[in-house]
């Protein structure tokens, strides 16, 4: 409650609209990759977070040069936040697990996971150049 | 199934939506002293509490039969742009990186439990709300 939102109406209105980008991009992608990979796991929310876990990471890094917050909010919570969702992850591996399939609701869950962390790691060390 | 142009103009506005109110609550939640990603954990619980009440009420034997358009609005749109994975694992990498690796095993490990435990809370809330 201490910190002031700082925001100009135009970085807020390109928070937005980065936001909204990154929201159909992450719905088009995860519609593409259920059609080409099928449904044995949800290879689209995988890859979404996954790629947009290596994005941050390498954003984060690139940014720490030349600290450019209003960029880090529009591309980073904004663009690469909205790109990336938790709730899907939660809800596939959920329903897995609820109907039975509890192996492939731990593979969800494993995967996830673990190429996320390897992914954020590794988009920094090599933002770092 | 093709995807009409105004669901993704839906989903786009539902992620903005979304992802603004998580901007909020990370601003209104910011302690500079607090190395616990508070408002993450929050955003990323809420949402899956959310999807997981929302997805079963429209599911088919929902009590809420809702156009496709209006169900992607609030899943993928809202529910998508408000939770966030990239933030989550960036804040881990960060907790790494500052010297507090058991913070961060810690976040990862109990963040993953909270969204699975609330996921199933949403569910189990739609349920007792659908079935008299």
């Amino acid at each position: 409650m201490n910190t002031p939102l700082s925001l100009t109406a135009v970085e807020g209105l390109l928070f937005f609209l980065a936001a909204a980008s990154g929201g159909m991009l992450r719905f088009w992608l995860s519609n593409q990759l259920s059609r080409w990979l099928g449904m044995a796991l949800p290879w689209g929310t995988l890859a979404v977070n996954v790629s947009g876990a290596f994005a941050i990471g390498y954003l984060a890094a690139w940014l720490l040069a030349g600290a450019n917050s209003s960029l880090w909010l529009i591309v980073g919570i904004g663009f690469l936040g909205a790109y990336t969702t938790v709730s899907s992850f939660s809800w596939q591996s959920f329903s897995f697990w609820h109907s039975g399939r509890a192996a492939r609701a731990m593979a969800n869950v494993g995967l996830t996971i673990l190429l996320g962390i390897i992914a954020v790691a590794f988009g920094f060390y090599w933002g770092q150049g | 199934m093709s995807i009409r142009p105004h669901i993704y103009l839906l989903v786009g506005l539902g992620s903005g939506l979304g992802a603004s109110l998580r901007l909020l609550l990370s601003v209104g939640l910011h302690q500079p002293e607090t190395l616990w990603p508070w408002a993450t954990l929050l955003a990323n619980c809420a949402g899956s509490m959310a999807m997981g009440f929302y997805a079963t009420m429209v599911s088919e034997q929902g009590a809420w039969q809702v156009s496709e358009a209006q169900k992607q609005f609030v899943l993928a749109g809202f529910c998508g742009g408000f939770t966030t994975f990239s933030v989550f694992s960036l804040e881990c990498l960060w907790l790494v990186q500052a010297g507090y690796p058991g913070l961060a095993v810690s976040y990862g490990g109990l963040s993953l439990l909270a969204w699975l435990y609330f996921v199933f809370v949403g569910y189990r809330l739609a349920k007792r709300y659908s079935l008299v």
